[in-house]
């Protein structure tokens, strides 16, 4: 792997991405534009952008290592990411865009008029969104270490440092298209060398080797390999947290925002799974070939399979375009789904923490614009300590326990406060509580120290099958104990979320 | 002013139309946005059956999607069945996973657009 060259890409990257952005600066003219792209973005470019924000690097490099080091087992992350977009459109894609609603806070409050939902719901995005984009420094940080030889920091803080400057500049109009842009970029970066590696080889060691014969163990799956306890419960838990835990991030309720309407809103929706189906069939590939021709990598950890397969087959110039390809792209991995959190965040720590104060300060003198900017600095500092603090943990891990705390907090707020009409305000608070807390104590056991084997390992390991059903009975039984906490507005929710547009009724509040 | 010549003139109707006759026409929308119980029941037929499309692809996802780690579980050949080359996890995992869930998706919105569009025709009628 030629360093120069990889970081040559890796500038690109960082130009084109501060330059598009700085593009959509000049063109993003109003407080609208800034916060939600004036709503005006068609479904095609949306959903390009919404892949290119969702596809982060535990996608891009955490797959592939993760299949290559423990196996098929691991092909199941993809599935979730994927089907996880399938529960969103079927479940919540069209009534969150009709609830008006910019951020999962704003729902919570106009759905449950409760500034206590609303609160307890902003501390859980910002919550899931630093424990989301500490992978993506992670990542940044083990990628410039596999191309330089620079310590971690130096990524991350480059990542950071971007993404800071880019979101605080153009707000979401500029976001989008950065990141349908780093959509494309990221599919052409990992797909060009498997292509060049199917077209050229012609070495006796067959590129599917790997999957068949004796040693092929790891390309079962149940296997144990990794060496993970009770497989069955693992893989059913994962799909769960997966399935379910991405309506719950926080970037992806801001996207749904910036369609015109419910029905745009599911149009985007399939466009995304059609791009994301396309870019997760190559990940596995990566893992197949990595068997073949890296295989000291498992023993390694296997995250930097896919940074480091192109100079293992093609030693030499090719090898070292084609690395300079694959980290290109990666680098536009961290930077599009950090600039996606980062602008969500940003928005919840503007709109209920910094607005209100500053306005006190400042006596009301201030710009709203100028809140956005100062909360996007807090939103990524804030992880950008943590990542120093914990250093390494896997990729995937970290990602995984976010879905899982996703899937057990926001996912039954969401799917019954749209479809369940009794649902009552501390059912809501109550849920989000006992999810929360059972899922980041799971979280925490995990970090420091899970316990050795057996069913209580796999338990904390993968908490999604028991947390989530935890938190949708929580919800229910407490609805059902305080009928009288209903919102008295509920009737003119369900109006509000499930009329389509066409239909001239009143919504309780101004369309949005 | 002048009082005008002649006879005033005088519209003549039919008793009967006037008593028939509803002063508002109501419609779908008007019995929505006063919560009216028959609003509610346009509403509650809408949610209804929006749910049951959303819980049909649910359960065809778990289905489908969800029996396949039970499968490899129950049958181990099913591990390493070899399929067009590939070990069957992998040709299912990797690849035919991606269109059978852009197709669900596909007939998904479909049928969620028809429910909407029966709707607005629906409740825009008097």
């Amino acid at each position: 792997m030629s360093p120069a060259l990889s970081l040559t890409a890796i500038g690109l990257v960082v130009v084109a991405t501060i330059g598009i952005g700085l593009f959509g600066l000049r063109i993003s003219r109003t407080t609208s534009d800034f916060y939600v792209a004036s709503r005006a973005v068609s479904p095609r470019w949306n959903a390009s952008a919404i892949s290119g924000e969702y596809l982060s690097a535990a996608s891009f490099l955490g797959v592939a290592g993760l299949v290559l080091v423990n196996g098929a087992d691991m092909l199941w992350f993809s599935v979730g990411y994927t089907v996880g977009y399938l529960m969103l459109l079927v479940l919540v894609a069209a009534p969150l865009r009709r609830s008006g609603a910019y951020t999962l806070p704003d729902f919570a409050e106009t759905r449950f008029e409760s500034p206590v939902v609303r609160r307890i719901c902003a501390g859980l995005v910002v919550g899931i969104g630093t424990l989301y984009l500490l992978p993506q420094l992670h990542g940044a940080g083990l990628a410039v270490q596999t191309v330089t030889g620079a310590p971690p920091e130096v990524g991350a803080m480059i990542v950071a440092v971007i993404v800071v400057i880019n979101v605080a500049a153009g707000g979401m109009r500029s976001i989008t298209f950065v990141q349908a842009f780093q959509y494309w970029l990221k599919l052409t970066a990992l797909a060009t060398p498997i292509f060049v590696i199917l077209l050229v080889w012609h070495q006796p060691v067959g590129v599917l080797d790997s999957l068949h014969g004796a040693a092929a163990d790891w390309a079962e799956p149940l296997s144990r390999a990794g060496g993970r306890d009770h497989p069955l419960y693992a893989t059913y838990s994962l799909l769960l947290a997966l399935c379910f835990g991405t309506m719950g991030l926080p970037h992806v309720l801001v996207r749904f925002y910036t369609n015109p309407d419910g029905r745009a809103a599911r149009r985007t929706t399939v466009v995304v799974l059609a791009l994301l189906g396309l870019f997760y069939l190559f990940p596995p590939m990566y893992a197949v070939l990595g068997r073949t021709f890296a295989p000291d990598l498992v023993s390694a950890g296997g995250d930097t399979v896919v940074l480091e397969l192109p100079g293992r087959v093609f030693p030499g110039t090719t090898g070292d375009l084609l690395g300079a390809l694959v980290a290109a792209g990666a680098f536009a991995a961290f930077l599009s789904t950090s600039s996606g959190l980062t602008v969500a965040i940003a928005g919840v720590i503007d709109q209920d923490l910094l607005r209100s104060r500053l306005h006190r300060w400042t006596g009301g003198d201030y710009v709203a614009v100028n809140s956005f900017r100062i909360a996007a600095l807090i939103a990524m500092i804030v992880p950008y300590l943590a990542f120093t603090v914990t250093g390494a943990l896997s990729l995937a891990d970290t990602v995984g326990l976010a879905f899982a705390l996703a899937a057990s907090t926001f996912c039954p707020l969401l799917v019954l406060g749209i479809w369940w009409r009794r649902m009552s305000t501390t059912g809501a608070a109550a849920g989000l509580v006992v999810g929360g807390i059972a899922a980041s104590a799971a979280a925490l056991v995990n970090v420091s120290g899970a316990p050795q084997g057996g069913w209580p390992r796999a338990l904390v390991g993968q908490p999604a099958a028991w947390t989530m059903p935890l938190a949708f009975l929580t919800v229910i039984v407490v609805s059902k104990l305080t009928p009288d906490r209903i919102p008295a507005g509920t009737a003119r929710s369900m109006v509000r979320l499930h009329t389509p547009e066409a239909v001239d009724v009143d919504r309780g509040l101004p369309y949005r | 002013m002048s009082t005008p010549e002649g006879p005033r003139r005088v519209r003549v109707t039919s008793p009967r139309t006037s008593a028939a006759r509803r002063p508002i026409m109501p419609t779908g929308t008007r019995e929505i946005d006063e919560q009216t119980r028959l609003g509610q029941v346009y509403m509650q037929s809408l949610i209804q059956s929006q749910l049951r499309l959303t819980l049909a692809v649910i359960g065809g996802v778990v289905l489908v999607l969800g029996s396949f780690p039970l499968l490899f579980w129950l049958v181990p050949p099913t591990r390493t069945m070899s399929v067009l080359g590939l070990p069957l996890p992998w040709v299912i995992l990797g690849i035919l996973v991606y269109p059978v869930v852009y197709v669900a998706a596909r007939i998904y919105v479909r049928n969620a657009e028809r429910i909407e569009a029966e709707f607005t025709e629906f409740v825009g009628r008097q």
